[in-house]
């Protein structure tokens, strides 16, 4: 079981996240506290599309001539020996398209859910940044940010209204 | 029609599918640059013609082509994105090309009526944004695509809600509660779309559709359903998930909720339709079961318990708003019917309610204008102050009810009809049930509007007033739309059993 939970800890951690995040959103009745909530569910489902890119033993998707020349990270260094052509690739002047080749035999992480996270971040940046704007009116308009009294003050006036 | 798709300069025909969503987004930033409203209403009024225009070409074309397929950047699927346009997508964008012109036309004398001359500008330029994320999503072949896209829309409608603070101030918060409940929706979609990646390798839809049939065992596909159907709910106003939504139309200013009610919850329930017919396919267990034990039931208590709701509202919008949410229930039960014929009735009245519900709303708006009224009983005498637009009202209204000489007749008629053939006896009684609860509440408005006396001015005398003609002009095109298509309902009626047949052969090429 716990063998089984381990192998998964990605995913625990992504749920653990994602409930925190959607409980603070129902329960707080503070309207800044709520979209904290519901950021750190919307964080929950990058970290989702993260750990579903990832491949066990993969380099980061970048050419062997590139990665080279950028140094070489960790994650570089195994896989070059896994493809130990690139680096002869990368010694002498091969054309580029032997590198591509060369590059289909590495292993490499799956780039694809990197970019709709990229995507899904400026979504979700470009939310909060309404939300909080509205939250800033309604500070100015209402004086408060408590949903309880938000409604005690939308009951009081409508109440006033009807009694004019 | 022929003729003037003809006449289109050929690389804008064969890229019309892109660019019939970049043109609004490309505009939007410029009305935002326009120094008052007037110049930001007339990019917009531009644009929405032009976009008009392309969907109309695009919707000539499928009908002789069948599917139109269009790899974005030229880049094939299943790398890059691709828009794909069949019968089904055909009729939203009808829809939301139609009534979104339709709805800036009416939008000058209201926006200037209701927004701040500083900020509408700014305004129109949010519409627009909001307009080329409806007609994204509609188009898209995507499913994260579709993500994007219907958060684009999201995004620009909370704020557009919001701007009716200038009237009342709890536009405010029926926005911010819109915006966390449909983030949450929008959210629980990508999760889904995020199982069905894991589950099938691929984003394109036609993709997934193709390989989804080998996994139907599969947990992480029966979550990614789940996910799915209650994210899309959540965007749909799917009774019970429609909480965001009576306040959202009750404040927000008059245009936005005509525009809103008659596009932004039809575009989601074609999606809806879009995943449960062609990414999933109607004879897997899982969505089997959900046609009946989700949709009908949840659609049929929808239609109820919302029409109960709306007898009892106060505020004249706030009815009619708890109205769209029963009327999402037929369109529901119409899917959980999961026949063609279900599918087809649930198609059109997704259209007719878009006629009717837009009429209504654009109506309530020239009440607005011309006396700031929002309440039932400020209606009273309307029929006498304001006889034109009262007169499309009723129509609408009647409409509403499914009264016959109206389209909303044919709705009814053609989902009793596909609940009968199932032998759903109990969904035709709620449907009778639902309608004279409609009898009720728009009876309500129309005897105020009819029965009751005009207040009377200092003289004695009645006040006329005549709403502007931008006004009138798209109610009335709408109101007489509803009678129109009773006694021509063929052109209605084919394009949406095409709608339905495309639903059920697939996405798949």
């Amino acid at each position: 079981m716990i063998e089984l939970l381990a192998e998964r800890f990605n995913y625990i951690i992504v749920i653990i996240l994602m409930m925190t995040g959607l409980y603070a959103v129902v329960a707080t009745g503070n309207l800044v506290k709520r979209l904290v909530g519901l950021s750190l569910f919307q964080t929950s489902v990058f970290l989702l599309y993260i750990t579903i890119g990832k491949v066990s033993g993969g380099q980061p998707p970048i050419l062997p001539e590139y990665s080279e020349s950028y140094g070489g990270s960790n994650a570089g260094e195994t896989a070059m020996a896994a493809a130990s052509p690139a680096a002869e690739a990368a010694e002498g002047a091969v054309s580029q398209g032997e590198a591509l080749q060369n590059t289909a035999e590495a292993i490499y992480s799956n780039p694809l859910p990197h970019v709709l996270i990229l995507t899904a971040i400026v979504v979700g940046v470009a939310t909060l940044a309404v939300g909080l704007a509205l939250v800033v009116r309604i500070r100015e308009t209402y004086g408060t940010i408590e949903d309880e009294a938000l409604n005690q003050a939308d009951y009081a006036a409508e109440n006033a209204r009807r009694s004019a | 029609m022929e003729f003037l798709a003809s006449l289109m300069p050929l690389p804008l025909a064969v890229h019309a599918p892109a660019i019939i969503v970049v043109t609004p987004l490309l505009m939007a930033a410029i009305a935002a640059l326009m120094p008052n409203g007037r110049l930001g209403w007339v990019v917009t009024l531009v644009s929405t013609v032009f976009t008009g225009l392309l969907a109309l070409s695009l919707i000539v074309d499928v009908q002789s082509a069948g599917v139109i397929f269009y790899a974005m950047g030229g880049w094939a699927p299943p790398a890059g994105i691709e828009f794909r346009i069949d019968a089904l997508n055909a009729v939203l964008l009808l829809v939301i090309a139609a009534l979104g012109l339709l709805s800036v036309i009416y939008a000058l004398p209201s926006v200037a009526d209701e927004i701040a001359e500083g900020r509408q500008a700014l305004f129109y330029s949010a519409f627009l944004v909001c307009f080329a994320g409806l007609v994204g999503v509609a188009i898209t072949g995507d499913a994260f695509n579709m993500f994007v896209f219907l958060e684009i829309s999201s995004i620009s409608t909370y704020v557009m809600v919001g701007m009716g603070a200038d009237k009342d101030r709890r536009a405010l918060t029926a926005a911010y509660n819109y915006l966390v409940l449909g983030t949450i929706g929008a959210t629980f979609f990508v999760i889904g779309v995020g199982f069905l990646y894991m589950a099938t390798g691929t984003l394109n839809m036609a993709g997934m559709a193709s390989r989804l049939p080998d996994l139907s065992d599969s947990r992480v596909v029966q979550a990614a359903f789940a996910f799915i159907i209650v994210g899309l709910g959540l965007k749909a106003a799917m009774f019970p998930l429609h909480l965001w939504l009576p306040n959202a139309y009750a404040y927000a200013p008059n245009f936005v909720t005509s525009f809103l009610a008659t596009t932004a919850t039809k575009v989601a329930f074609y999606t809806l339709v879009r995943f449960l017919f062609d990414v999933f396919w109607p004879e897997a267990p899982f969505v089997a079961i959900s046609f009946f034990w989700v949709f009908a039931i949840l659609g049929i208590i929808g239609m109820v318990v919302a029409s109960v709701q709306a007898v009892f509202q106060d505020d004249a919008r706030r009815l009619l708003a708890f109205s769209s949410v029963a009327q999402v229930g037929y369109m529901m039960l119409g899917l959980g019917i999961g026949t063609a014929a279900g599918v087809s009735a649930g198609m059109l009245h997704l259209v007719n309610h878009a006629m009717m519900k837009g009429a209504l709303f654009m109506a309530l708006g020239a009440f607005a204008v011309r006396f700031g009224i929002r309440r039932i009983s400020d209606l009273n005498g309307f029929g006498q102050t304001m006889p034109l637009t009262s007169a499309a009202f009723t129509i609408a209204g009647l409409s509403l009810i499914g009264v016959p000489m109206t389209v909303g007749f044919w709705s009814k008629w053609y989902l009793g009809v596909a609940a009968l053939e199932n032998g759903w006896w109990w969904a035709v009684a709620a449907l009778i049930l639902s309608s004279l609860i409609a009898l009720a509440y728009i009876g309500r408005m129309l005897a105020a509007i009819w029965m009751a006396e005009p207040p009377h001015d200092k003289t004695g005398g009645i006040a006329h007033a005549r709403a502007p003609w931008l006004m009138l002009g798209p109610l009335w095109v709408l109101a007489i739309a509803n009678i129109w298509f009773f006694f021509q309902p063929d052109f209605l009626i084919s394009l949406t059993n095409a709608a339905a047949e495309a639903a059920f052969s697939g996405v798949t090429r």
